[in-house]
Formats: structure tokens, C-alpha cells, sequence
């Protein structure tokens, strides 16, 4: 039988199981206590802990380190040293050691390690670890990093591999510049009637999954190391740990990588960070198992940080509402190491115009080194900091020309077919949808009044996109059995970090092959057993992964036609799933359910037996992306699979006297192509928002003089309780099919975080007449600001 | 100091040898082998630790061990040793909880609030699980489970 493209296939027809309210597979494990994550699993009392010695400087050369104290405190294992491992690592640019080598270039950096059967023992030992330093001036700044005498945080920049797409600047500070061109930039805005520029800041910001980082593991007698890892990114880790250690003899075969169920990750599980060091220092204790888990402290400061931002925006329009320049210069606060950040920088770059047609476009984005906590992925992957800014602006270049600014984005929507600015096509998109059923949501146009004269009441609205951030050949495959009962089970290494991407899975195999989700066992990833899969990031594995399961699902099918064909006679083309059994269209009478012979296989009329246990398998890789541009323009590639977009709009009490907010409702809409599950769509727009408006409203890193985190603990930095939720979440879910997609299906994962920002920055502006352009958009700023404000218009009159 | 401990977990009685300074969470986890209570923070802010100390959440990081002597401990696991609760099946149900990291807590600190208050209002929701941090659901698919439990006239514990 032919194989057509799932979505041209089976859009035609109504689902049994996609599109469905499906209750979540992880559902009865995680509310009954059987999930196990990976401290919850059993070592025995051969375990042993490590506790991590860390730079207290933000810039230093280590000169000496004494670890003769340590080892003489009973009970300590061992102590390793950077001198023990000089292996470097990285995910885009191998710019880091598994602990410091010669120099640390961040306040809370791996030095050293301590490992001992008595966690207690591990921690009073670390304490005499006698490190000696010589400080060398950090840098906290990225515009005092660009500087032409500034000191070089990586003075061997030069000799650092990495991708292809990424060109470090020899003898600076700039670790990557991505640099995207299109059309005349200067004609662009010679032919505005107004030109607007001004700068937005964003700092940096913490993932704060309640799961710490843990990592467990064990290298055996035999030199096999399997490690226990609170990870989105199993296959990479494993390929990232056998890469580093290959110097020991390690190949991928002996490197096994076990995820149970994690505890949240919004991209600070992503890659490697801290597991580097458990699979290097279980090479050191051969035999026994050894387990690194981090405080919730080293959980801030010591695994991946948003990055920081500092944007230059310049936009030409002209009186009518068309926008015809975009200047968009982005300077990122990427960090001491950038192995994973600097990709941020990269997605930024690509896409820093927003989704609108420009035709005119003028990007840089560089990424620059500060002796801060690495960058890296977070939830929305660059585009939540750049559309602070960028939608911010879009406001105030709207209301230059006097245009209402939902119809000035109407107007500029990017639609599909349009020329993006590395000069793809945009893909199918339900933006103008997404618009205007966000403002509709939010009655906008319609002023609204607070019953309290002290308080008033704006509205803010803004657009979003983003796309996967992805080398060209990252893929995903899946393997799939059937069980004696016709259940099924389903190996992927796509994880599960609460988006329901098992249930998703099970939903699109179950549609294929006419199987109930509740009969489907969706396994979490072992790379001995599971098969590959890149990472769960960039918002892309239902979408790819999807299309693995779905083929696999395919594949399954075809064998069960195949089988039933030979046994009895039906053409294949007339066979039919439904109800978990076979049917003919030319035979109304025929039924054969599936358990009766997905194992046991078929009795031909001779006595044998044909067909046998039916498994699937499937992969997907987007074969038509590429990462092959002009280094000066980002011209002549296609970098990006495709964008999901969308809209949100807040309406926003503000207290005029102190500042303080309160999120009346919000509305976001997202285009997902198809929803393979509405109820987990709208778990994602509802949490997306949530941690969208902490970043805007108070969440906030603080760092001293000389670089230390001041607030690494959930009292200084507060995340949202369930009393700082909006009064009212509208989730607004957009269905335009996305041709390659599983179902019709795209991302949809980290987009709801992205708006949050300048739908309250625009909001503001609406309810007080202020412009603030630096995040967090606290209470205590907003105040500050009226009172500026009110002492400015005194000084006039 | 090595102090023995006598106190019913889940129902069945232990006795736990303990030092003065080892927390609940610890010896819960490690010597008990009830992994339901996470670590999350170690210092009494995340709730990912709450467990029923005589019927009362507490958080189980800021508890002594030895403080447990002659008491009545109840985990996620000993909730309802029949399966699951009502108001469980509400948060299965309705997909409330994602990574599941902050459950054990939530549904302990929920099953408490209807165990005294079965006609909660959204605020009194909110106060009650105020004190358990999720970073996934924005906590209103979470409310709305304990709401819509409340209103069938759900058992809480029982």
C-alpha cells in the first residue's frame, strides 16, 4: 500500500483519539506517589556522594590546590581535581572542562570534588580543600566586554571547536555573531515617514523546576558506566559523556543513560551541565555507584541561566502602518561558558524581526562572554527576551503614526509564503486568527475603569512566534510492540517533563492503529533499550517524534494487512483498523480483532501459523533543513523547520500609588496546526503564562560586586504561588495544519511563555501613560516611575 | 545522638533509630524507603516536602526526626490504602498536575483543606496549597480539581 504524508492522509476524517480530552498516561503514577524520579531510585549502601569545592571568585587563576586535608578525613572515598580529567565538553562549542582546569571564570564554577559514603563526611572534607588563587578583574557587563581593551574571559577562543554555523570572534569577547541581512537597510528607513530607536534590557532569570539536578552514576568492573540522570536530553548526554571521556577507552556502546520521570526542566535540564561531572568522577570510583545532587542554591547558580540582554531597536514605518525597517542589534549577557548559549544567540539572530513581513532587515546578535553563570536554554530560547523589546516597540511605533496597535500588527502580520529574513518561506500560519481572537477575548478597544480611583486599568496585547532551534539532522525514532492482549507498548527517548508528550505519543499511535491510549504503554528513555531521539527541547518532539511514532504505527499496520492478507485473501487496500480490529470494506461481516494475533500470529486453513508478534518502527529526520548560509547575511539556508505563532492580550489593574498589579485576564492564542490533546494545550498555555509573567512582573537575578548570586533561594527569588495567578486564563487554541506534522501538528511548548512580557509593559503604558523599558516591570519600578513622572509634569507647570 | 523512635507511618508502626539532627525528610526517604516526599529545597519553601504529621501538613525538612516519636506520620502512599481518593481521581482526571514533582505535597495540603472545610471557595483553594510551589500549571487546573472534587462531595481521606 501506499504511504502518503500523515497529515494529507487522515486530516479528511473525524479522530477516535486525536483531538481528544485524553486523560494523561503519568496521570495515576504521579497523583497516587508511584513516580520515581531519579533520587527516589535505590543504590543500595554501596552509594556514594560527591559534594562539589567551587570557585568563591568571578575571574581567577588557580595556582595550587591542596587536597591533603581531605583525604586524610575518615571516611572520604576519594577527591578528584580538574588534573584528574582534562576533558573538555560542550554541546555547540567545546569551550568548558569537566572541572576547572587552570582558571574559573565564575563565581560557584567546579573546582574540585569530595567523595564520601556519608554525605555529612563529603561536606565537612570539601571544606579543607585549600585552593589557592590569583584574581584577575572579572567583567559582569557584555557592552564592557565588547570594549576594545577588554581582558579576554577565553583567550583560546580562537582554537575552540564548534558547529559550522556559529563564528567565534579570535581575540574578543564575542563567542558567536550571527549576523542576518535582507534587502537595503538604509533605503528601508530613508523611505519611513518615522524612525523610532531605543534600547530594552532584560536580565537574567532562573528555570526553578522543583527537581534539582541529579545525577547518579555507576562505572562497573566490566568498564561499563550507566548514569541515572534528571535529564531532557538522554541520547546527548550520553554522547556528550562518551565523547569527554573517550580519553579513558569510553565508547557509546559502554555509556548507558537512564531517565526516569523529571521534575520539571524548561530547558535547564537540557544538554549537559552538572552530569558532566558524575560520569567523569564514577570513572573514579570504580565498582561503586556515586550520586551528585544539587542544593536548590547550586540549582541558580551552577547549571544553565537565562541569559541577560541589552537590544537596540530601530524601526522605519511608514504613515499608512507598513512597517518598511527593522535594525535590531542584540547584545547577550551569554556567560562564562556559552557551549550550549551560544545557540540561543543564534535563534535570536535568525529571528529577531517578530513574525512580520519586513523587507528591510538588519540584525546582529553577539554572543559575549562575562564572568556570570553559563547561559543557556530556557523555556522560549531567546525569544522571550528580544520580543520584550521588539513588541514593546511595535506599541510605540504604532502610536507614533497615530495607528490602533492590534490592527498595526494586523496589518504587518507575516502570513504563509512571505520571504523570512535569512530568505525562507514562512510556513502556514493562524496568526491573523490568533490576533483576532485574542482581542476579541479581551473586549480590546473597550476602556475599562477600576470601581478604586487609585487604581487604573490598561490593556496590553502582543504577538508571538518561534521556531525549533535545531542542528539540520537532529531526529527521532520509535519503536513499537504489541502485547498478547492487544496493548501495546511504545519505546521513545523523547521525555516526559510534564508537557504530556507520552500521552501525545500514545494518542497518535492509538489513532493509527485503532487502539485505545489507556491500552498503550509509553516508556521513559534508556539508551540501551529506547531508540534515538536529539533532546526534549525547542518545543519539537510531538512534532518529530510525533511523526517517528506515527511511522512506526505505519509500519505496524502494514504488517497486520500483510498478515491478514496472506491468511485470508483480503486485498490490502480493503483493509481497514477500527475498534482494535481488523475490517474489510468489501466484507462487512469481517473482524478480526487484533489481540487474537498480533503475538500468536494467524492459522492458515493448513494447520501453520503465519505473522507472528507485530512490531513497528519509525524515524524522522526533516531532511529538508540546512544550516549552509552566508556568514555576512544568513542568506541561502533553512535553518528553522517552522514557526508557531500566536497572539496574547492582558487587561491589568494597576495601583497608581504603589505600583503594585493584578492580572485581571489574560488571553493567549497559539496556532498548534492540530491538537493532538486540547487539555494538555491548555496546561501549557496556562503554566506558559504563569512563569511568563513572574520573569515581567518580579522575578529577578541579583549578583554583588564580584559576581555572586545574591539570591539563590525561593525566598529571595520568588516564583509564583497559586495566589499570584491571573484571575482569569483564556487559552485560545488556532488549528492551520502544519503539512509536515504528525496529524497537522507543531510546537507548542515554550511559545506561551513568550508574550508575557510586553503584554504587561504595553498594559502599563495603557493604564498610567508610562513607558518602561527594562525587565522586571516590578511595583516598587512602576511606583518609582509615576512618581518621576508626576515630579516632571510639577517641574512644567 | 542515636535516639530510637517509635511512630506509625501509613499506618504500620516503625521503629526508627535516628540521630538528634537527621530530618524527616531524610529518614523518611532514606530509612523507610517512602519516596513520595521529594527534596526540593531544604529549607521549608517549595512544600514538595509536605507530608500529614497527625493529620496536619508539615513541611518534612524542617522536622526533626526524634520530634515524630509517639506520632502518626501519613504520606502521599498511605493516603487511602483502598487506591485512590476522590479527590485524587479528580486530579487524575483532569490532568492537573504535569511533571508531578510538586503532587505528593499538593495532594496531601488539598486532601487537609477538605478533611476540614468541604465547601471551599477558590481563595480558601489558594491559601490552602499556597504553600507548595509548582512551576508547570499555573496551579488553576490544580484548583479547579480540588473545586470540582468539593462540589461531588468527595471524600478527602477516606
Amino acid at each position: 500500500m501506499t504511504t502518503l504524508r500523515p497529515f494529507e492522509k487522515e486530516s479528511t476524517r473525524e479522530f477516535d483519539y486525536v483531538g481528544q480530552r485524553t486523560v494523561r498516561v503519568d496521570g495515576l503514577e504521579k497523583v497516587s506517589g508511584a513516580a520515581r524520579y531519579v533520587d527516589d531510585l535505590d543504590f543500595g549502601p554501596d552509594l556514594l556522594h560527591a559534594e562539589i569545592v567551587e570557585s568563591p571568585h568571578a575571574n581567577a587563576l588557580i595556582k595550587a590546590i591542596d587536597t591533603s586535608a581531605a583525604e586524610a578525613v575518615p571516611g572520604v572515598t576519594k577527591v578528584v581535581t580538574g588534573a584528574d580529567f582534562p576533558f573538555k565538553f560542550g554541546l555547540y562549542m567545546k569551550d568548558r572542562y569537566v572541572f576547572a582546569q587552570d582558571r574559573v571564570r565564575f563565581v560557584g564554577e567546579q573546582v574540585a570534588a569530595v567523595i564520601a559514603r556519608d554525605p555529612k563526611v563529603a561536606k565537612r572534607a570539601a571544606k579543607l580543600i585549600d585552593v589557592s588563587y590569583e584574581e584577575l578583574l572579572p567583567i559582569f557587563d557584555p557592552i564592557e566586554a565588547l570594549k576594545p581593551d577588554a581582558e579576554l574571559i577565553h583567550p583560546d577562543l580562537g582554537s575552540y571547536t564548534h558547529v559550522p554555523w556559529f563564528y567565534p570572534h579570535e581575540d574578543t569577547n564575542v563567542a558567536h555573531w550571527r549576523k542576518t541581512r535582507k534587502g537595503d537597510i538604509e533605503q528601508g528607513f530613508a523611505e519611513a515617514d518615522v524612525v523610532l530607536e531605543d534600547e530594552y534590557t532584560v536580565p537574567r532569570y532562573a528555570h526553578c523546576a522543583i527537581e534539582p539536578h541529579v545525577i547518579v552514576g555507576l562505572y562497573d568492573q566490566s568498564g561499563r558506566l550507566t548514569m541515572w540522570s534528571a535529564s531532557q536530553s538522554p541520547y546527548t548526554q550520553r554522547h556528550l559523556f562518551a565523547e569527554a571521556l573517550a580519553p579513558l577507552g569510553l565508547t557509546h556502546k559502554d555509556v548507558r543513560v537512564i531517565t526516569p520521570y523529571v521534575g520539571g526542566g524548561f530547558g535547564g535540564k537540557a544538554g549537559v551541565s552538572m552530569e558532566i561531572m558524575g560520569a567523569a568522577i564514577a570513572t573514579a570510583v570504580k565498582g561503586h555507584p556515586v550520586k551528585i545532587r544539587f542544593t536548590r542554591e547550586q540549582e541558580f547558580y551552577n547549571t544553565y541561566q537565562r541569559q541577560g540582554l541589552v537590544a537596540h531597536i530601530k524601526m522605519g514605518v511608514k504613515n499608512d502602518g507598513t512597517i518598511t525597517a527593522i535594525e535590531h542589534i542584540m547584545n547577550w549577557d551569554a556567560g562564562a561558558y556559552v557551549e550550549y548559549g551560544a545557540n540561543v544567540v543564534n535563534a535570536a539572530g535568525l529571528s529577531a524581526t517578530g513574525p512580520y513581513r519586513v523587507p528591510n532587515v538588519w540584525i546582529d546578535s553577539k554572543c559575549i562572554y562575562t564572568n556570570l553563570p553559563p547561559g543557556g536554554p530556557y523555556r522560549g530560547f531567546g525569544y522571550s527576551e528580544f520580543m520584550f523589546g521588539l513588541e514593546s516597540h511595535v506599541d510605540r511605533v504604532a502610536e507614533a503614526i497615530g495607528m490602533d496597535p492590534v490592527e498595526f500588527r494586523r496589518k504587518n502580520a507575516i502570513r504563509e509564503g512571505d520571504i523570512l529574513a535569512y530568505g525562507a518561506e514562512m510556513n502556514p500560519s493562524g496568526l491573523i486568527e490568533a490576533i483576532d481572537r485574542t482581542a476579541a477575548a479581551i473586549e480590546w478597544g473597550k476602556k475599562e475603569t477600576s470601581d478604586d480611583p487609585n487604581k487604573a486599568i490598561g490593556k496590553g496585547f502582543a504577538v508571538f512566534w518561534k521556531a525549533p532551534a535545531m542542528p539540520p539532522n537532529a531526529s527521532s525514532a520509535s519503536f513499537l510492540k504489541f502485547n498478547e492482549d492487544g496493548s501495546m507498548n511504545i519505546t521513545v527517548s523523547g521525555m516526559e517533563l510534564g508537557q504530556g508528550y507520552l500521552t501525545a505519543m500514545a494518542q497518535i499511535a492509538g489513532e493509527v492503529l485503532s487502539v485505545p491510549p489507556s491500552k498503550i504503554r509509553v516508556e521513559t528513555p534508556d539508551t540501551d533499550r529506547n531508540p534515538y531521539e536529539w533532546q526534549t527541547v525547542a518545543s519539537h518532539v510531538t512534532w518529530s517524534c510525533g511523526n517517528a511514532v506515527h511511522a512506526a504505527a505505519v509500519e505496524a499496520r502494514e504488517k497486520i494487512f500483510d498478515v491478514v492478507h496472506r491468511v485470508h485473501g483480503y486485498e490490502e487496500e480493503s483493509l481497514y483498523l477500527e475498534d482494535e480490529s481488523v475490517r474489510s470494506s468489501t466484507d462487512p461481516d469481517f473482524k478480526l480483532p487484533l489481540r487474537d494475533f498480533v503475538i500468536e500470529g494467524l492459522e492458515a486453513p493448513d494447520g501453520t501459523f503465519k505473522g507472528g508478534p507485530i512490531v513497528g518502527s519509525g524515524t524522522f529526520m526533516p531532511e529538508f533543513t540546512s544550516t549552509s548560509s552566508d556568514p555576512e547575511t544568513s542568506q541561502g539556508g533553512h535553518p528553522n523547520v517552522h514557526y508557531t505563532v500566536g497572539a496574547a492580550g492582558v487587561v491589568l489593574e494597576v495601583d497608581r500609588e504603589t505600583g503594585r498589579m493584578k492580572v485581571k485576564k489574560v488571553a493567549l492564542a497559539v496556532d498548534v496546526g492540530k491538537a493532538i490533546n486540547p487539555s494538555l494545550i491548555e496546561g501549557q498555555i496556562t503554566g506558559g503564562i504563569v512563569q511568563g509573567l513572574a520573569t515581567v512582573l518580579y522575578e529577578d537575578m541579583r549578583f554583588s560586586e564580584k559576581g555572586k548570586l545574591m539570591n539563590a533561594n525561593f525566598t529571595d527569588y520568588k516564583i509564583p504561588t497559586a495566589h499570584d495567578i491571573p484571575d482569569e486564563t483564556i487559552p485560545i487554541i488556532i488549528e492551520v495544519g502544519q503539512p509536515d506534522g504528525p496529524f497537522g501538528a507543531r510546537g507548542v511548548g515554550e511559545h506561551t511563555m513568550i508574550p508575557a512580557a510586553p503584554i504587561i509593559g504595553n498594559a502599563i503604558k495603557d493604564a498610567l501613560g508610562i513607558r518602561i523599558t527594562s525587565m522586571p516591570i516590578t511595583a516598587e519600578k512602576v511606583a518609582l516611575s509615576v512618581m518621576k513622572e508626576q515630579a516632571s509634569e510639577g517641574d512644567e507647570t | 545522638m542515636r535516639t530510637d523512635v517509635s511512630v506509625t507511618i501509613n499506618g504500620e508502626p516503625w521503629l526508627l533509630a535516628v540521630e538528634s539532627n537527621d530530618v524527616l525528610l531524610e529518614t523518611l526517604r532514606s530509612k523507610v524507603g517512602v519516596k513520595s516526599p521529594k527534596i526540593g529545597c531544604e529549607r521549608g519553601d517549595c512544600g514538595t516536602c509536605t507530608v500529614l504529621l497527625d493529620g496536619h501538613t508539615v513541611r518534612s525538612c524542617l522536622v526533626l526526626s526524634v520530634e515524630v516519636d509517639g506520632h502518626e506520620v501519613v504520606t502521599l502512599e498511605g493516603l487511602d490504602d483502598e487506591g485512590l481518593t476522590e479527590l485524587q481521581q479528580f486530579f487524575v482526571d483532569m490532568n492537573s498536575f504535569q511533571c508531578g514533582f510538586c503532587a505528593p505535597g499538593i495532594v496531601l495540603a488539598a486532601a487537609e483543606l477538605l478533611e476540614e472545610n468541604s465547601r471551599p471557595s477558590r481563595e480558601e483553594v489558594q491559601e490552602a496549597i499556597g504553600g507548595n510551589l509548582c512551576r508547570c500549571t499555573g496551579y488553576d487546573p490544580i484548583i479547579d480539581a480540588v473545586l470540582a472534587a468539593a462540589d461531588a462531595g468527595g471524600r478527602a481521606t477516606q
